[in-house]
């Protein structure tokens, strides 16, 4: 009889390590800024207004992730989708609903020809998505290298539309209810990330997913297609990508050509500190949502505070990044030894 | 006959680069008929190559640092651009001694030199740790920097721009009275000679290679591989000092917003255009440099196509990406299946 | 196809690039067989297999399965699959990071309403693995668990997805004599179910132990197909390296010097936390002691805090009567040692490197980076060895990587004889070794001795320790347990005191 007993999970602990971080700093956050109104329920949602691009960004970065690749053409990708709506609605005058599905078609389209490189000319995803990054950035300039505002009235409608929430209202001196309320970008960012979630625990193609990452020779060996599976990762990516832009779209009404500078390592550190592994084959997306929160939560602490530049955010983050990627060496490193004693 | 000799010209290590390098100079030449037209006013040397060769000189010294971290380690160092910015903040910050705005040095000018190579090689020596000691991967370990740079920068010179009007500042960006060619030239030149040297006369080269193709074996057979790893992390590091002098001395400032700008990626497709693998092991460092002065060439063909900055990218992205493929193993492979089938069928 | 046989391969032919890896092959397999494939390195075993799963095309030839009236080709291990023909790799072909119950059915995990049931997947893994008497947590990622359990359930998806043909491709390198004897006796079901499969490998005795028939290849050529009972040991080996082999019997006589009583290594109480528990050791000079115990017993590792690739934590070592507290490899090479890994393709050969570089490096690395020795001599010590040893390679420029298996060993072992080393360690040097490059690095071992060299001999082949070992110490569960001397050395007394007490 061959025996083994069940062994401690080091990625459940990251997991809660994660969401730990994220309630410490957020109840630190209620307590440090009580007096400026931290504690409202508003503040609570605005994390998820404000990031909903983030979330449907990062939850299509875990993903590529998990493949054992990466994606950092996300940001350009991004600012190209919002310059191709702006251009699209307001120079050729197309339909809002026109334009958005466009703009889907592109992403998949742009998602096509980066899984193609990778998969089956087995180019390193890493310089792969950097052209694409290139690429996009500079395709923006090219649309336009002037902002356009968007006008069109469709999509401001869905943009500026406030979806109230029947509960965690709050009176006002006035004695009128204030209801808290989120915009139709979070309720669409919710349901990509539950999709998704589902897709990867629930469907064979999900779990293809995490197999090329985890032993890409193996999964060969054992009949899965992997240049097919991970062609369609990145086309996944792409086309969640495309989502986001449209989301980002609809919270800055613009296109630019500097919008979502830096939105890739956002992801990207999302991505880690929600407990994916950059080598592959591990990866929750509901961590990932953490991330974006955690980052969130210090953006929100910088704009209370007031005095202390943007540039902070990006230092936390960093700071925060290399914690939990130091924290993931020495776990993985336990494992091996713990494996080898044998 | 023809065919033996293709495949013989295909296979030697630095066909890609150098071929390459021929079409863009082509494309250059038919765009702007005068490109390689010299002409010496007042003791200096004018004309577009010069133009191209004088702007590739950071992006040169940046592919010969990135060259031997790609080769030991496998990965790539994505702070170069970010430590640029933070050595050319920190040399302005000595120079200035802590003002916006000087018309004399405060502190010798050795002084902020030695402030800069220190501040890079501090810079990769933190890259170095996390990547040898802490095993973590490189893209994710200068990440961190690639992040975080550009902020500390900003916290050097206090979020503004430091400026240093000094003639002989700018002598580091722009000739040095009485030499035809910009000293940047020399500088990178000099890197490439004294590394090489370096790489060759000792077994480093060796080490860098076998660390890059096999860490464990190179451990047991006596090599520590862990401090070559850590070295050339520092030694990128350095170079991105050296880089982030030059530049700071062009525009005389340090802008820590713009100083190496997207460098990164531009040192790490000159190592790729230059032949070598991107996941380690063997490599080259006059493809690299071959690669870089190709970078740079290019750049100049589209500006004169009229193409502004911010657009660019999209042209170097699709050149990349088509010679990285044609690099590929998979299209080499399917190249030559197609070529079987075709003498089948004849 | 005639109602018995499941399986004919005809005319053969695959090459590669500078080399016919297969020349007009035949093989057949008959149903509820099991049918052993044999052959030296680079006798194209391995080669033959691929083609036949579909990793590889080929040239010439034609493959016919049971049940198909046109001839079949597998253009990938997916379609192979599909056709009833599966395979289980030497090296563990499943994904460290998804449980157990997903190695074995991913792609085809039971579904319900279109959603994977997990619930069923894991009942119908345990279900699966307790035929095979494994008792694991289905759940657990892969990675959590032991080289050898991985490979039992890599075998039990194989097992569970094969219809035809279950290939076994050295399937018993990382299993104890228990684990193997599980597994023989799963193959026998199988067997007796009217599967028919191809079990390729190098051990002797498993050969007899469990096959119904042979094919030995040889060079790329088919030398012929024999029921096991016509074919004993010595002539199965004779038809693999094509010489007659009255080496097997012994090779000592060749000893012409006794171990001199000068001690060479004294560890004492030397431990390593959680691979080897403290022990005490002496080599004397000239003296070839041989380490062995199961699977797992610590052999390795104590080799490896000998050598310092794994820092003791306990214990002292004196190297030649001197104090040695290595901390890093090239400490030990500067004393005199030299350390032939186990995992020839992970720790030794550096891959990409020429056969020159990789000879010279350890030289090198004693010599400083700074004292870089001429081309002229990396190419006379690189000549010299590769005709001392016998290493055919098409150059001394060749990548490593381009030689076979055996060759790529013989470069390692150069590697470190160019050192001169006073002692050195050999880690199941002749592992994934033909039989005619085994006795020849047996022999060298000898003669290293009489120069006077100390060898530490690790390999799970007893036999060929008996053959050129002075003295054995053995091992169990992680600590030195007991010391032979030559006379009392013999394969009884060593598997006595490798079982211990309860046998």
């Amino acid at each position: 009889m061959i025996k083994q007993k069940k062994k401690f999970n080091e990625n459940t602990f990251l997991l809660c390590i994660t969401v730990g971080l994220f309630f410490a700093m957020y109840i630190a956050g209620m307590i440090v800024f009580r007096k400026n109104g931290f504690a409202r329920f508003q503040v609570f949602l605005n994390l998820f207004i404000s990031n909903a691009s983030l979330i449907v960004v990062a939850v299509g970065m875990t993903v590529v992730m998990i493949t054992g690749g990466i994606d950092i053409s996300v940001g350009s990708f991004v600012a190209m989708s919002c310059m191709m709506l702006a251009n699209m609605m307001e120079n050729k005058g197309y339909g809002a609903v026109s334009s958005v599905l466009i703009v889907l078609l592109i992403g998949i389209l742009f998602g096509f020809v980066q899984g193609f490189l990778v998969s089956y000319l087995k180019l390193q995803p890493f310089i792969v998505t950097l052209a694409g990054m290139f690429f996009a950035r500079g395709m923006t300039a090219i649309i336009s290298q002037d902002m356009i505002s968007i006008k069109n009235p469709l999509f401001l409608s869905w943009a500026t539309r406030k979806v109230f929430l029947p509960f965690g209202g709050t009176m006002n001196k006035r004695g009128v209810l204030i209801r808290p309320y989120i915009y139709p970008t979070v309720i669409i960012a919710l349901i990509v990330l539950v999709l998704i979630f589902f897709m990867l625990r629930y469907t064979k193609f999900g779990r293809k997913i995490y197999a090329i990452g985890g032993g890409e020779q193996s999964a060969l060996l054992m009949g899965l297609n992997v240049r097919r599976t991970r062609l369609l990762a990145y086309i996944l990516d792409g086309f969640l990508c495309a989502i986001g832009g449209i989301l980002f779209c609809l919270n800055t009404c613009s296109g630019f050509v500097e919008q979502a500078r830096g939105f890739e390592m956002e992801a990207i550190a999302a991505a880690v500190i929600g407990g994916t592994l950059l080598t592959g084959g591990v990866g929750n997306v509901f961590g990932s949502l953490f991330g974006v929160l955690i980052k969130g939560t210090i953006e929100t602490f910088i704009t209370f505070q007031g005095t202390l530049s943007s540039w902070w955010t990006r230092i936390t983050i960093a700071a925060l990044l290399a914690f939990f990627i130091i924290l993931q060496s020495i776990l993985g490193s336990t494992k091996n030894r713990r494996r080898n004693s044998k | 006959m023809i065919r033996a000799f293709l495949k013989k010209l295909t296979s030697y290590r630095l066909f890609l680069p150098i071929a390459s390098l021929i079409l863009v100079l082509l494309v250059n030449m038919i765009k702007t008929p005068t490109f390689f037209q010299l002409e010496m006013r007042n003791g200096v040397l004018y004309g577009y190559i010069i133009d191209v060769i004088n702007r590739a000189s950071e992006l040169v010294i940046l592919a010969v640092g990135m060259t031997l971290v790609v080769a030991a380690s496998g990965g790539t160092d994505i702070s170069v651009g970010a430590v640029m910015a933070v050595a050319g903040a920190v040399c302005c910050f000595v120079l200035a001694g802590g003002q916006r705005t000087v018309n004399a040095y405060q502190n010798p000018y050795i002084l902020g030199v030695l402030a800069a190579l220190l501040a890079g090689i501090l810079c990769g020596a933190w890259n170095g740790f996390l990547v040898s000691k802490m095993k973590i991967q490189p893209m994710v370990a200068t990440l961190i920097l690639f992040t975080a740079g550009r902020g500390i920068a900003q916290l050097v010179t206090r979020g503004q721009i430091t400026y240093i009007r000094v003639e002989n500042f700018k002598l580091l960006g722009a000739n040095i009275p009485g030499v035809p060619l910009p000293t940047s030239i020399f500088i990178a030149i000099l890197v490439v000679i004294l590394t090489n040297l370096l790489l060759k006369k000792s077994a480093l080269g060796l080490y860098i290679e076998a660390v890059g193709v096999n860490k464990n074996a190179s451990r047991l057979v006596g090599i520590k591989s862990d401090q070559i790893i850590f070295l050339v992390y520092v030694f990128c590091g350095l170079c991105a000092g050296i880089a982030g002098m030059i530049t700071t001395s062009r525009i005389y400032s340090a802008d820590a917003n713009n100083i190496g700008l997207n460098m990164e990626l531009d040192a790490i497709l000159a190592v790729a255009l230059g032949g070598n693998s991107l996941a380690g092991g063997r490599f080259t460092l006059l493809g690299s440099v071959i690669g870089a002065y190709t970078i740079q060439a290019l750049t100049t063909t589209l500006y004169a196509m009229g193409v502004s900055a911010d657009q660019i990218p999209v042209y170097k992205a699709i050149v990349v990406v088509l010679i990285v493929s044609l690099q590929s193993e998979e299209f080499v492979r399917w190249f030559s299946k197609m070529q079987a089938r075709r003498k089948v069928v004849a | 196809m005639e109602s018995d046989i499941v399986l004919t391969m005809r005319h053969i032919c695959k090459i590669f690039p500078g080399v016919k890896a297969l020349d007009d092959v035949d093989f057949t397999l008959r149903k509820g067989e099991i049918h052993a494939l044999m052959g030296e390195n680079g006798a194209g075993k391995s080669t033959l297999i691929k083609v036949l799963t579909g990793v590889f095309d080929f040239d010439e030839g034609e493959i016919r399965l049971s049940g198909y009236d046109e001839p079949i080709l597998n253009k990938s291990p997916q379609e192979a699959q599909k056709r009833g023909i599966s395979t289980v790799y030497q090296e563990v072909n499943l994904c460290p990071n998804l449980s157990v119950a997903e190695n074995i059915f991913i792609g085809r995990e039971p579904c319900k309403l279109g959603r994977i049931d997990w619930k069923k997947m894991y009942s119908m893994a345990r279900e699966l693995l307790s035929k095979l008497d494994i008792e694991v947590d289905v759940t657990c990622p892969m990675e959590n668990y032991s080289i050898a359990l991985q490979q039992m359930v890599a075998i039990a998806r194989a097992v569970d997805m094969s219809a035809k043909v279950l290939i076994l491709d050295e399937p018993t390198s990382s299993l104890d004599d228990l684990e193997v004897e599980k597994l023989f006796t799963l193959m026998r079901k199988l067997r007796d179910k009217g599967v028919g499969i191809i079990f390729v490998t190098h051990f002797l005795e498993q050969v007899y132990s469990v096959c119904d028939r042979i094919t030995v290849l040889r060079n790329g050529q088919l030398v012929g197909e024999y029921p096991i009972a016509e074919l004993p040991r010595l002539k199965l080996v004779a038809k693999m390296i094509g010489k007659d082999f009255d080496d097997l019997a012994s090779i000592k006589s060749l000893r012409t010097q006794k171990p001199n009583g000068t001690q060479v290594i004294k560890a004492e109480q030397l431990g390593h936390s959680g691979t080897i528990k403290p022990f005490d050791l002496r080599i004397m000079q000239g003296e070839v002691i041989g380490l062995a115990g199961l699977l797992g017993s610590g052999r390795s590792e104590l080799a490896r805090s000998l050598y310092g690739a794994d820092k003791p934590d306990c214990g002292e070592l004196f190297v030649k009567g001197k104090k040695f507290v290595p901390s890093h490899p090239i400490d030990a090479i500067h004393r005199g040692m030299a350390y032939l890994p186990e995992d020839r393709k992970k720790e030794g050969v550096i891959a990409d490197l020429s056969v020159r570089e990789n000879i010279m490096i350890a030289l090198q690395a004693k010599k400083g980076m700074f004292k870089l020795l001429s081309r002229k001599q990396q190419e006379e010590f690189t000549d010299q060895y590769i005709s001392l040893l016998q290493i055919k390679t098409a150059d001394r420029e060749t990548p490593v990587k381009q030689l076979s298996g055996g060759n790529q060993q013989k470069v390692i072992i150069g590697r470190w004889l160019l050192t001169q080393p006073d002692f050195i360690i050999l880690d199941e040097p002749t592992k994934g070794i033909d039989i005619g490059t085994k006795t020849e690095i047996q022999k060298l071992v000898l003669k290293l001795a009489d120069k006077g060299t100390s060898v530490l001999f690790i390999s799970s082949e007893i036999d060929e320790m008996l053959r050129t070992c002075d003295h054995m110490a053995i091992l169990r569960d992680g600590s030195k347990v007991a010391e032979l001397k030559e006379d009392d050395m013999s394969q009884k007394s060593i598997m006595g005191a490798i079982a211990g007490g309860n046998q």
